[in-house]
Formats: C-alpha cells, sequence, structure tokens
C-alpha cells in the first residue's frame, strides 16, 4: 500500500543577492493515512519551508528545484497554480502559526468560512453557515450560530486558532500541515488544543504534519518523529524510540535541552553556537562545527543510514544511549 | 456606536467654534471690521452709521457673540460685486463644484485603486511601471500647468473637447448638473481629469502600498491555503484589508479637491464657488471671503466627521470602541 | 574599520542610485543658471525699456529687433522667454527656499518646544497644528494672502503659514521619542538653561526627519508660489515668476500660442520633480525603518 504522501528529494531554494539559500535540500519522508508526523528543527531548519512546499505556496524568490511529492499517488511538483489552488483546501490544507495574523481582521467568521467553502463547492448560503456551525461546534467553539458574525478580535487567542483549524477541516482534506499551530498561544490552552487535535485527527481520519520547534508539544501528540536541521532531515522513526535512545548528536542536543526530559536537579543543557548561514553550508555535515562528537569524517556528506524503521544521517551514531 | 457618533458631533461643533473664533480674529481683529460689512467706496457718514449698527463700538466678546449669531441665522451679508445675500450666491455656485470635484474623485478612486493594486500585486510587470510613472507626475506637476496642457492639446489643437465652462445643464433634485447632457458631459471632462490627476496618482501610490503589504500577510497566505483563488483573495480579503486607509483618504482628499477646485475653475471658467472666491480676493469682496472659509470649514468638518463614521463601519474593531 | 565620516557614508550611498544623482545635477545646474542669469542671460527681462513691443508674442526661433535670436520666443511685453524663464526661476528658487527656510525654523522650534514643555502648552501647539494640517495648504495660502494683500513678504507669510505645521509635526515626533532618552535628562541635570538643552541637544538630533521634509516642502513650496501666481495673488507683475509667466501665456493659449506658457512650465516641472526625486533618495536613506 502506498502511502498518503511520499516526498522524494524535495529541494527548496531561494535565490538571494548572497547566493543560493537551501532552505529545503533533499528531503524525503512519508505520512501514512491518518498519521500525525513531528517535524521539529530549529528556525531555519527548513521544516516550515517543507510545509509551504507540499501547499505549493512558495513565493518567489523561492522556488521547488528538485524532487517530487505525491498526495494520493499525484504528483504536485510541477502542477499549475490553478490545478494546486483546486487541492489547497480541498486535500491538503494548513493552519497557521498565529492565528490573530491569519484571519481576516475585517471579515467576521462567518464570512471567512463562507469563503473557504466556496472556493471548492458552490453551496447555498444556508448551507454553508450550517456545515460552518457543525464544525466551529466540533472544534469546542461554544455558541457557534453567535460566533459566525463574530470578528476575529472579538474571540480569544485560542478561539482564533480553533477557527482557523475549523476552517482547515472544512472540506475534510485527507492531510493538514500545521505551522506550529499552539506556539502562538498560553500554555494551558495549548495543552487543549493538542488533546483536540488528535482526536479531531483520528475522528475525520486526517493526517497531519505537526510542525515545532518544541520536542515536548510533538511528543505528546505524533506517533512518528522527523528531525530537520539545516535543511536536511537528521533523524527520523518511531517517537518513542527516539526520546529512549537519539541517534543522532542533534537530536540527543535537542533532548537535554528540554526542562521536562532532564531528571529534577540536572543541568538544562543547550548545543553550543548557531545554525551556519543556509547560503554556504559546510560541505560535510551541517551540525558537524557544534558537534562534540565531529572527526574529520564528518568533512563528507554522511550517507543515510537505516534500521528497519529508524533512520539517521551521521558518522557516529549514539547507538549506546549514554547514561 | 451611537456613543461614539455623538462624541465625534460633539468634537466637530467644538472644531467649527475654534475656526469661528480664527476667522473672527483673522477679519475682523486683524483687518479693519468695517470693511467687511461696506463697501470701502462709502462715505465717512454711512462708514459710523454702519459702525454702530453693527456694534463695532463694542466690546470685542459681545461683537463676536454678534458675529456667531448672525453666522447661525445664516445672515453672512451681501456681496457688493453681486449685491446679493452672500449665502444665496455661494449656494447658486456649489452644485457647479460639488459636480466637479465628485466627478474628479470618484473617477480617481475608481481607476486609481484598481491600478495601484495591479500595481502592487505585479510590481515588476511593465504595465506596473506605466501606471507608477504616471502617477508620480500626477504628484509633481502642478495642477494648473496640467490644465494649460490639456487645454492646448485636446480643446486648441484637437479640437475634440471645448476649453471652458459649463455648457448646458438639465435639472435633477432641483439643482442644475452637467453630466446630464451630452455636451455638459464634455464640458466636464477636461476640468474633472485636470482636478483627478493629483488624487488618481494618491490612490495608485495608496492601494500599491497597501497591496503590497497585504499579499506578503498571512492573511493572504491562509487564504490561499484554503484554495481561494487569487481573484476572490483581491477582490474580498485585499480590497476589504486596504479599504480603511482608502476611505480615509477619500474623504480627506474629497475636502482639499474642494480647495483645489479652484485653481481648475480658473483655468477651464467653471463657474463654482473656487473661481467664486479667486474673483472676490481679487475685488475684496470681504462678506464673500468670510462666508467661503466659514463654509469650507464646515463641509471640511462634517467630512471628517462622515470618514470617522464610515471608518467604524468598515473596522470591527473600531466599532465598539476598542483600542487596536 | 576606517574612519568614514557620516557625511562620506551618507554621499556613497547617494551615489548609488543613478536617478537621484542624476537628479541632483539637474538641481544644482538650475540653481546655478539661476543665480548666474544676469551674468549670461540674453537679456535683462525687467529692464521694461529694453522691451520692444514690435517683439511681443514672436514664436521660437525669432530674430528680434535687438539682432539676437529669441531661442524660446517672446512673450506679450516682448520679452525673451529664455531670459524670462532664467529670472523666472530666480525668483521661484528664492522665495521657495525662504519660506521652506523660514518653515522649518518656526515649525522645528515649535515642534522641540511642544515636546519639551509637555502639558498644556503641548496640547495647544499640537491641537492648532493638527487643525491646521487638516486643511489644504493651497486654502491657507489662498486666505493669508486675501488677508495680507499681495506682495513677496505677504507671500512667504502665507507660504511659511502653509508649511511650518509640517515640519512642527515631524520636529515634534522626534523630538518626544528624543527627549526620553538618557542623554537629555541628563544634560537637564546640569546648569544648562532649557532653552539650551532643546537648540543645542533635542533639535540637531531631531535633523534627519526634519532634513526629508525640507526638501519636499521647498519644492511644495515652490508649486505653491507658482500656483498662487497663476491665480493672480501673487507677485508683483513686473518682476514675473514662473507661475506668472504661465498666467500671461495662458491668455494667448487658445490662439495657438503655446510656448510662454509650455516652456516656462516645464522648466517649472524638471525643477520640482529633480528635487523631489533627490528627496526621494534622502528619504529612503534616512528612513530607519527601511534599513536592515
Amino acid at each position: 500500500m502506498s502511502a498518503l504522501l511520499e516526498i522524494r528529494d524535495l529541494a527548496t531554494h531561494f535565490a538571494s543577492a548572497t547566493g543560493t539559500v537551501k532552505a529545503v535540500d533533499g528531503v524525503s519522508f512519508d505520512v501514512n493515512a491518518g498519521e500525525i508526523v513531528g517535524l521539529v528543527g530549529e528556525s531555519g531548519s527548513g521544516k516550515t519551508i517543507t510545509g509551504f512546499s507540499i501547499l505549493g505556496l512558495i513565493d518567489a524568490p523561492g522556488r521547488i528545484v528538485a524532487g517530487s511529492i505525491k498526495l494520493e499517488g499525484r504528483e504536485l511538483v510541477g502542477l499549475s497554480q490553478g490545478e494546486l489552488r483546486k487541492l489547497r483546501g480541498k486535500r491538503i490544507a494548513m493552519v497557521f502559526q498565529d492565528p490573530s495574523t491569519a484571519l481576516n481582521p475585517v471579515l467576521s467568521i462567518g464570512e471567512q468560512m463562507r469563503m473557504a467553502l466556496a472556493a471548492h463547492e458552490s453551496v447555498s448560503r444556508a448551507a454553508a453557515d450550517e456545515r460552518a456551525r457543525d464544525l466551529l461546534a466540533r472544534v469546542g467553539i461554544p455558541e457557534p450560530a453567535k460566533r459566525l458574525d463574530a470578528y476575529p478580535h472579538q474571540l480569544s487567542g485560542g478561539m482564533r486558532q480553533r477557527v482557523a483549524i475549523a476552517i482547515a477541516l472544512l472540506n475534510r482534506p485527507s492531510l493538514i500541515v500545521c505551522d506550529e499551530p499552539t506556539t502562538a498561544l498560553d500554555v494551558s490552552i495549548q495543552a487543549q488544543i493538542l488533546a483536540e487535535m488528535r482526536d479531531l485527527a483520528r475522528d475525520f481520519g486526517t493526517a497531519l504534519i505537526w510542525i515545532s520547534h518544541d520536542l515536548a508539544t510533538v511528543s505528546a501528540l505524533a506517533s512518528r518523529l522527523i528531525v530537520m536541521y539545516a535543511g536536511r532531515i537528521v533523524e527520523d522513526g518511531p517517537i518513542g524510540a527516539i526520546l529512549r535512545s537519539p541517534r543522532h548528536p542533534y537530536t540527543r542536543g535537542l533532548l537535554d535541552s528540554l526542562p521536562s526530559m532532564a531528571a529534577p536537579g540536572q543541568e538544562l543543557r543547550q548545543i553550543p553556537g548557531s545554525m551556519p548561514s543556509l547560503a554556504n553550508l559546510p560541505p560535510g555535515c551541517a551540525f558537524a562545527p557544534r558537534c562534540t562528537h565531529a572527526d574529520a569524517a564528518c568533512n563528507a556528506a554522511p550517507p543515510e543510514r537505516r534500521d528497519g524503521e529508524r533512520g539517521w544521517r551521521c558518522h557516529h551514531p549514539l547507538i549506546a544511549v549514554p547514561a | 456606536m451611537l456613543g461614539f457618533v455623538i462624541q465625534r458631533f460633539l468634537q466637530a461643533i467644538a472644531v467649527m467654534l475654534v475656526i469661528s473664533v480664527l476667522v473672527f480674529v483673522g477679519v475682523y481683529g486683524i483687518g479693519n471690521p468695517i470693511d467687511v460689512v461696506i463697501s470701502p467706496d462709502a462715505t465717512q457718514q454711512i462708514r459710523e452709521a454702519a459702525i454702530r449698527a453693527y456694534g463695532f463700538d463694542q466690546p470685542l466678546w459681545i461683537q463676536y457673540r454678534d458675529f456667531l449669531l448672525r453666522l447661525l441665522s445664516g445672515d453672512f451679508g451681501r456681496s457688493f460685486i453681486f449685491n446679493m445675500p452672500v449665502l444665496e450666491l455661494i449656494f447658486s455656485r456649489l452644485p457647479a463644484t460639488l459636480e466637479l470635484t465628485l466627478a474628479a474623485v470618484v473617477g480617481a478612486t475608481l481607476l486609481g485603486v484598481p491600478l495601484g493594486m495591479y500595481a502592487g500585486y505585479k510590481p515588476d510587470s511593465a504595465f506596473a511601471r506605466i501606471v507608477m510613472t504616471v502617477s508620480v507626475l500626477g504628484f509633481s506637476v502642478p495642477t494648473f500647468w496640467i490644465g494649460l496642457v490639456l487645454i492646448f492639446a485636446f480643446a486648441v489643437q484637437l479640437g475634440w473637447l471645448p476649453a471652458g465652462g459649463r455648457g448646458p445643464t438639465a435639472m435633477l433634485f432641483g439643482v442644475e448638473w452637467s453630466f446630464l447632457t451630452r455636451e455638459g458631459l464634455t464640458h466636464l471632462l477636461l476640468p474633472a481629469l485636470n482636478l483627478s490627476l493629483f488624487k488618481f496618482a494618491m490612490m495608485v501610490r495608496l492601494a500599491r502600498a497597501g497591496t503590497r503589504e497585504a499579499i506578503l500577510s498571512d492573511v493572504v497566505r491562509f487564504a490561499r491555503a484554503a484554495g481561494e483563488s487569487e481573484t476572490t483573495i483581491l477582490r474580498r480579503h485585499v480590497l476589504r484589508l486596504i479599504a480603511i486607509p482608502i476611505v480615509t483618504v477619500f474623504g480627506l482628499e474629497f475636502g482639499s479637491t474642494l480647495a483645489f477646485a479652484v485653481v481648475t475653475e480658473t483655468i477651464f471658467s467653471w463657474p463654482g464657488v473656487g473661481k467664486l472666491i479667486i474673483d472676490s480676493i481679487s475685488l475684496l469682496d470681504r462678506p464673500v471671503m468670510v462666508a467661503y472659509l466659514m463654509l469650507v470649514a464646515f463641509l471640511f468638518i462634517m467630512i471628517n466627521f462622515l470618514v470617522d463614521i464610515a471608518y467604524a463601519a468598515l473596522d470591527p474593531r473600531l466599532r465598539a470602541g476598542a483600542k487596536r | 574599520m576606517s574612519e568614514v565620516s557620516p557625511l562620506a557614508r551618507f554621499w556613497a550611498e547617494f551615489r548609488a542610485n543613478r536617478i537621484a544623482v542624476v537628479a541632483l545635477a539637474v538641481v544644482v545646474v538650475i540653481v546655478l543658471l539661476a543665480v548666474l542669469a544676469p551674468l549670461y542671460a540674453p537679456q535683462n527681462p525687467y529692464d521694461l525699456a529694453n522691451l520692444m513691443l514690435m517683439d511681443a508674442r514672436r514664436p521660437p526661433g525669432y530674430v528680434g529687433s535687438k539682432g539676437f535670436t529669441h531661442w524660446l520666443g517672446t512673450d506679450a511685453q516682448g520679452r525673451d522667454l529664455l531670459s524670462a524663464i532664467l529670472y523666472g526661476l530666480r525668483v521661484s528658487l528664492q522665495v521657495g527656499l525662504a519660506a521652506g527656510a523660514v518653515a522649518f525654523a518656526l515649525g522645528a522650534s515649535l515642534g522641540a518646544l511642544a515636546a519639551f514643555m509637555g502639558g498644556k502648552i503641548e496640547i495647544l501647539i499640537m491641537r492648532i497644528v493638527d487643525l491646521q494640517l487638516s486643511f489644504p495648504a493651497i486654502l491657507l495660502a489662498l486666505v493669508l494672502v486675501a488677508l495680507l494683500g499681495q506682495g513677496q513678504w505677504q507671500l512667504i507669510a502665507a507660504l511659511v503659514t502653509a508649511q511650518y505645521a509640517y515640519f512642527a509635526r515631524t520636529a515634534h515626533g522626534a523630538a518626544t521619542a528624543e527627549r526620553a532618552k538618557d542623554y537629555v535628562a541628563a544634560a537637564l541635570s546640569t546648569p544648562l538653561s532649557s532653552a539650551r538643552v532643546v537648540f543645542r541637544h533635542i533639535l540637531p538630533n531631531c535633523l534627519p526627519p526634519l532634513i526629508v521634509v525640507a526638501t519636499v516642502q521647498v519644492a511644495n513650496s515652490i508649486a505653491l508660489e507658482a500656483t498662487l501666481s497663476f491665480l493672480g495673488l501673487g507677485l508683483p507683475v513686473t518682476e514675473p515668476s514662473l507661475g506668472m509667466l504661465i498666467a500671461n501665456g495662458f491668455q494667448v493659449l487658445l490662439s495657438g500660442r503655446y510656448w510662454i506658457s509650455i516652456y516656462p512650465g516645464v522648466a517649472l516641472i524638471v525643477l520640482i520633480v529633480a528635487i523631489n526625486l533627490v528627496g526621494d533618495q534622502v528619504r529612503d536613506q534616512l528612513n530607519p525603518r527601511l534599513r536592515r
């Protein structure tokens, strides 16, 4: 059986005055129907650009320069904007990081939902409102009929994000790309929304790609994890296995910097240094300059190694977990 | 909403009072007030009689009170030149100016906003560059000179359109309008074009800047992610987002266009209030000047008031009086 | 690295924009042409004894009774139009610069004072400024000319009244931001007088935005002066500015004698457009929001 989404060797580059920025460079992964996949990395790791590439929403000077993205067996790379538009919102949807900037401040919730529906089918206003109300109720918004006439500023941050999620679910897509949808929210709301998203995804049979810089959030939700660094995947596999014994030193570093993963009293560790500029990456492993395990071998690009469901790109994988 | 309207209304009245004080001080305090009410050719006897009649021997605050009362009762005095009540004179000229101004501002908006949005949506296209060049010229080149060039090109050289005047008019709602007759329309075309060029340039710039910003916003990305078409996005999301500054400028510019109509009316011999005020300045017809000032101030304040209301109607965030 | 003065850096950046450099060159050339006009202009257009009525309203290229060619033709008084334009540019520049300078000084002082004094004085000054800004400059100028009568000083006064408010608001904004900074508090804690603090410390730091407003306003004063002169409310007819030349030409435009109006207009527009282009570049360079 083929996966819902198959990405192979995706490369999305941005032309700039200082050279080509390889924001995404040779990324491959699958997402199965109904699966929740976490995509983590620091800002600039290429995780968000990967998400936008799937929807075909890369603005100039950016461009998908190579690779393939197949959704339900259909190739998306090379499709015209018109054909992509028909898929967006219908088969793949997206939820953004900040609901206060994603929703149009001068249009009512109802109008925005009607527009999202009208993009894919012609429905009467009454029928559209009916569906909008149902979905608002499903995403946990009280008194949905009243909310249709409300404007975004009249809702709390959590409610706004629920509206955005409702819009994403409106046409029952098979995949939703969620770009840090809880980062802008209060911690208590975050937990609520995470739980609700998990249930919604299950009920609707929708697969999620959950993009985040926060391993803790992702681990509460996803069944599989993909770690990106400098435009490449450095490690992927079932989430439990990665959390127990990361293979890549970068994943280890991310885990060590999490308060929830550290033993009480243990000092949190930071990964020293910062991510290199994507315009001139070192020839070998991009993480080598910050890596305590790096040696001469790391000047060559590490090949991808696979072991069952797990995969990593490192010359010195941490097979044995240090105590 | 009602509280907001009342608050703005009271503010408008306060500003009107301030302006009446300024005009009073400007005309009555600095100038010789008697000049405002009687012709400079009057004899000494008539002057003294008038000083007593108008109460110019009274303390200033009483004079101001009387001035205000006269204004409120619509008594702006008589024009020396036309020898008729000033208010009547101005109201007979006002429709011509309003027609010209409306034609110019509406035309500039209907043309400028879509072109500006296009230039903001495709900033690198050749057409966008042409639009922007025209708008730069519209900003820099003085209105009166463009008027001359228009007359020279279309009236003198080509002979397509009349060089001045209002042409035949037709009655609607008890007022004469040029645009209702075919020939009147040809008379309206050049002056309206002349007056609209600056506004057109402004609308283009405004719509372009707003669109460029909006098109990169998350609102547009989110709408695209929902599969909405580019036309829908431009027409419903972007247009609504940029509507607020455009309506503001539309309103405010409507006021300044009324003032700038002075220049266009002079060039095209358009019989409106603008030409009237220029004539009265050069002929020292002071009652007309005072009335014109108060009238323009009044129109300005009314427009500001209406713009504020329109603002609240367009931006739900302001409706509840909520701060942004 | 090396010691580069801010001015040198500014110039290096300015030079990168070719259009702005050309515009600046045009402004400089026009100013020089205008200032040096008495030295080389074919004719002194203000010397009525020099003018021949038989030379009036001749088209460009006409060889006059004095034996020289009127390259741009002559006006209704028989003036050589080229000379009249050069002298007219002098008048336009003089009035524009004088009005701009006075409006700058007055507006910047008022704005800085308002920001510095705060309280009721600030509210009063800024309310008046805002009220004035909501009225178009042309209207204010018209009113003033109407009240004060005609002449060069009245004209400058009218232009200043119409324009100082832009400087006042800019200075007020910049000075308010400046006042909140520590060095002003430090200067105030010394026995220096408040006026000294305002003029020596606050104002110089508000200069960049004011310079931007100044370039725009000089162009605007020139256009406004031309418009007022065109309406017959400007300078006396004996020393015509560009606006007056255009107005005089307008009377014969309908008979096809285009040159009397069109050429002075072209000179005016080249000047205004060039100043605006220079101003655009200066604004872009001084606007911190456009910098990364």
